[in-house]
């Protein structure tokens, strides 16, 4: 984005509108120390995110923490960065290149850095972190996790970031271990009164408290849909590990830990279950999702190519089950510690023989709290699977998210569940019979009632739950359940439009895209271009999507993967004609930027760029 | 083709159980297998086990994966709720059915090939979790449904019906299931009702897996000569190393008359499992000598039978997992939910 957009005070110093990179190696601690710099930030009340670049890796390579701090609010990354904090050797000479002509690079000076690799347009600051921790820590193991905690408190004091922030943050981290609590106070002296001593605040970026952060927390998606199940009182989970999803399972564990012990017993009111693989996760949610318990798995795209044959048999047995899947690249392993919104073909229509699935797009973690409850309604009132689909940025990433709120008036939609006094008024009960003309069929559930029984088949069965391999039986049961899952679009959170006069062109979305889109809408308008917004939330379509879609001349659709899957989606599954649309791709791996979004809308209406003045 | 129900006439002077219902209760929908099937044998023992314990038919949940054998919980128990799933999958579902409601009595019916190949790591795994359940290992030695191709219980030198010979060694469930931890191992003949009712009595008894592996003849694909797993050769080389009589918690008084050298295990709610060994020594509470015996009988080509290992007392599934004696599905919302107090101290740490 053009720096000059960027609203300038006093001297060429940009207030609350800035990028901070770290450079650092992995499994030497800096995540939690970079988080502490995005949390204090977060505490003086300015709009900020940060998005960790991390390797499939547990030690040693190189890994990136990117913090945005923008006082309107936009949050989505921009890779234009002002303060690099280059703390691995390896990466000096690519992140030094990064750095934007007048921005600032933070070095350790305990070593010469390269003649070569020195910018004139760009500030460096050395700072001795290394020596100073040799001199003030002892250990291996402490040095360098006191280095990074050093570097928090240069950041600290060349960006004006309240010390007393930081050290409200280490006591209530480290209050049960006073001597890491110690070692993190004199590690931000070491580096804060460094910066202080040595540099004037020669800095053209800074950060002043402001107070947009009353109503908002900071959380990762997972941590939010984790604290969904818990509300929607889901009580078995089973998951095999796998990033970005594995922290999803975490967070529920530790929820429970906390919120789900019986009171008289102190024995849990759950049960989550370490499965062999995805084949037998999934299993287990159907298994329990029979049983009437709500159950859920938590994934990422290769667990979902694992369950396939089961998501099948969940759909044609007609089985409550929620699935997250937390989406990284494809295909095959790809780079699964990078973000991607790939899974869309396969959880639209999972399985072999003919399938579709009710999907749900968060946008943020908000949305995976609130959409994870919705999620256990559906699944239950329409009896199928039903997907969550985040990303890995929204999955593992701390958000700035307004508060959740909980409505105590909630009660679950269990469906159409019967009792042992509905079976026992019925003449006769049929699992698959549409009573109400709705596609959807009573359940029993098992051990409830004799009347209740059945046998529950992924073989050929009638509208009356027997076996079947006669065609037109076998067709009845399927074209209901059709009719079934297309009663489900009405029923999904409604998708976000903004419309403005005059528009004829549709910017379309979904998930974790939505701030860069938004952000690229507000930068178009500045040169004058309009644009409406539509936010798909969820699969099937409603018709407010297809109108949206039909009543703009061009809609161009942005989303993080190769095949404009969303686009192909609504082009097959919507009456929108092809010439309608266009797409905006990018699948690098790295969260979406607006910077992305507006070089695409120019190039598909064919406009020039305008000069930055 | 429709399920063919079967026609239903009542004698009588059928005998009644505890209940006050009949063996016929017990019984499903008429058999589509093979006359002389060995699964139909078995399904015949798991209809009277049932009968015999009095068991109500709506609390038990019959589960299986595909195959012929993995066909027969529409054979048996039709009141009873089922859920015939999809191959090699079974002990997933039925970990997750137990996981949500501890109270039901599960049993899970399963073929050679559904559980030693494409299901090996669940069957592996539901062991490992002691998931309480019944597991019946129907085995034929070949998938019966997809006509006739040697399964992973093939033994070495059995000969298929085309002729050729198996050299690969066979998984031998039951000391896998040994070497796994396993709480209840037992090994039948579907021929030899008088031994395998009882151990199915034992099994549904017993609180954890109870792998129960019965040589289960194929008469269309694998009863021929030079099978190991035909008829004529398992009469022949069955070897039956304990007996086994199972005495339900309120018939102990009368049974205790029983004759002289037997074992008695006493299960979690207080029935009694006696054994009376045929070799001499046998323990079947000590699984290295089962395992050691088991091996013995099979380099001699026999196939050891009766219940062979039991550990009354293992901890299972939701011991392992502390959950609450009540079933999950049985747990109100309310006390599911935290509400919205909770949420809002919560997030106040989230800042
Ligand atoms: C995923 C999958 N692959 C293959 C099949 C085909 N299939 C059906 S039954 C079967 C073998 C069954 O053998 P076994 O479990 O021994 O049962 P039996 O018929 O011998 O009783 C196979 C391979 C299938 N149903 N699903
Ligand atoms: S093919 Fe074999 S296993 Fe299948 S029903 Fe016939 S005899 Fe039984
Ligand atoms: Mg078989």
């Amino acid at each position: 984005m053009d720096r000059d957009s960027r609203d300038r005070t006093d001297d060429f110093v940009v207030t609350n509108d800035f990028v901070v990179k770290v450079a650092t190696v992995n499994g030497t601690g800096s995540a939690s120390a970079n988080g502490m710099l995005m949390q204090a930030i977060f505490r003086m009340g300015i709009p900020v995110s940060g998005k960790n670049v991390f390797p499939s890796n547990i030690q040693g390579l190189p890994t990136w923490y990117e913090i945005r701090v923008n006082k309107h609010g936009h949050l989505a990354r921009n890779p234009d960065v002002d303060l690099m904090v280059a703390m691995n050797p390896k990466t000096y000479e690519q992140d030094i290149a990064e750095v934007r002509p007048g921005g600032a690079v933070i070095y350790d000076s305990s070593w010469p850095l390269d003649e070569e690799l020195f910018r004139k347009d760009v500030l460096f600051f050395g700072i001795p972190l290394s020596h100073m921790c040799v001199e003030n820590f002892k250990g291996d193991r402490e040095r360098i996790l006191m280095k990074n905690i050093a570097y928090v408190g240069a950041v600290a004091a060349l960006l004006s970031i309240d010390l007393e922030v930081i050290k409200g943050m280490l006591e209530e981290k480290f209050s049960a271990k006073q001597h890491l609590m110690d070692s993190n106070n004199v590690a931000i002296r070491l580096g804060y009164d460094y910066a202080t001593e040595h540099f004037d605040c020669l800095l053209p970026i800074r950060l002043e408290a402001m107070d947009a952060n009353r109503d908002s927390v900071l959380m990762t998606g997972n941590m939010a849909a984790a604290l969904g199940c818990v509300y929607a009182g889901a009580t078995v989970g089973a998951w095999y590990p796998i990033t970005p999803a594995t922290s999803l399972m975490d967070a529920f564990r530790s929820f429970c830990a906390e919120l789900r012990k019986d009171p008289e017993t102190g024995k849990n009111l759950y049960c989550v279950i370490q499965a062999e693989d995805e084949l037998a996760a999934i299993g287990m949610v159907l298994g329990a999702g029979w049983m009437g318990a709500r159950a859920f798995t938590p994934t990422s795209g290769p667990g979902i190519s694992l369950m396939n044959e089961m998501l099948g048999l969940a759909y044609y047995a007609e089985i409550p089950a929620v699935i997250f899947d937390v989406q990284r690249t494809g295909p095959s392993t790809g780079m699964p510690t990078r973000t991607q919104q790939g899974d869309l073909f396969t959880i639209a229509f999972a399985s072999h023989g003919d399938t579709k699935h009710i999907l749900m797009f968060p946008a943020d973690p908000g949305e995976c709290f609130y959409f994870a409850v919705k999620a256990f309604d559906l699944a239950e009132r329409f009896q199928t699977p039903v997907f969550v689909a985040s990303d890995l940025d929204i999955g593992m990433n701390d958000w700035v998210c307004k508060k959740l709120e909980w409505d105590d008036a909630y009660v679950p939609d269990r469906g159409k569940v019967l009792s042992a006094e509905d079976l026992q008024g019925m003449d006769a009960f049929y699992r698959y019979l549409d009573v109400d003309g709705d596609g959807i069929p009573a359940r029993s559930l098992p051990g409830v009632d004799p009347k209740g029984a059945y046998l529950t088949r992924g073989s050929g069965h009638d509208r009356f739950g027997r076996y079947t391999e006669d065609g037109d039986l076998y067709q009845d049961v399927m074209d209901r359940i059709a009719r079934k899952i297309e009663g489900a679009a009405e029923a999904l959170p409604p998708p976000e439009v903004r419309l403005v006069d005059g528009a004829t062109v549709g910017l379309v979305t979904m998930g974790g895209c939505r701030g860069a889109v938004l952000e690229a809408i507000e930068l178009l308008a500045d040169e004058g271009i309009t644009l409406d917004f539509l936010r798909v939330t969820g699969f099937p379509f409603c018709t407010a999507v297809e109108e949206f879609l039909l009543s703009h001349d061009v809609n161009i659709v942005v989303e993080q993967n190769r095949d404009a899957q969303l686009m192909r989606l609504l082009l097959l599954e919507t009456a929108v004609p092809k010439s309608k649309l266009s797409s905006v791709l990018d699948y690098r791996g790295a969260p979406l930027s607006a910077e992305v979004v507006v070089g695409g809308v120019r190039d598909r209406l064919g406009l020039v760029p305008v000069e930055a003045g | 083709m429709t399920q063919t129900a079967k026609p239903s006439v009542r004698h009588p002077r059928l005998k009644r159980n505890k209940l006050g219902l009949t063996q016929r209760d017990y019984e499903g929908s008429q058999s589509t297998l093979c006359a002389g099937c060995g699964h139909d044998s078995i399904t015949a023992a798991i209809t009277q086990a049932f009968f015999e314990l009095d068991m109500p038919l709506h609390r038990v949940a019959k589960l299986s994966g595909i195959g012929c054998s993995s066909k027969t919980p529409t054979y048996f128990l039709s009141e009873a709720h089922g859920f015939n799933s999809v191959h090699g999958r079974m002990p997933s579902i039925a970990t997750g059915a137990n996981a949500a409601n501890r109270d039901l009595s599960y049993i899970g019916v399963s073929g050679d090939g559904d559980s030693l190949s494409i299901g090996l790591g669940q069957f592996c795994h539901a062991i490992r979790r002691n998931v309480n359940m019944l597991y019946m290992l129907e085995n034929n030695g070949v998938y019966g449904l997809t006509k006739g191709q040697f399964s992973a219980s093939a033994d070495v030198g059995s000969r298929a019906k085309r002729g050729e010979e198996n050299r690969m060694s066979p998984i031998d469930p039951a000391s896998l299931a040994l070497t796994l931890g396993a709480s209840f191992v037992a090994r039948s003949f579907s021929g030899d009702k008088k031994q395998l009712v009882p151990i199915i009595k034992a099994a549904l008894t017993h609180r954890g897996f109870a792998l129960v592996d019965v040589i289960s003849p194929c008469v269309t694909f694998n009863d021929h000569e030079g099978s190991t797993k035909s008829y004529a050769h398992t009469r022949e080389h069955g070897h039956e190393v304990v007996e086994t009589d199972f005495v339900p918690i309120l018939h102990e008084i009368q049974a205790q008359q029983d004759h002289g050298s037997t074992t008695a295990v006493t299960m979690h709610d207080g029935s009694v499992v006696r054994f009376r060994s045929v070799d001499e020594g046998y323990d079947p509470t000590d699984r290295d000598a089962a395992y050691a015996h088991l091996k013995e009988l099979q380099a001699k080509g026999e196939v050891a039978t009766g219940l062979l290992f039991i550990e009354p007392t293992s901890m299972d599934l939701h011991a392992f997992e502390n959950t609450v004696d009540q079933p999950l599905v049985d747990v109100p919302f309310e006390k599911l939910c935290p509400g919205s107090e909770v949420l809002a101290e919560l997030q106040s740490r989230w800042r």
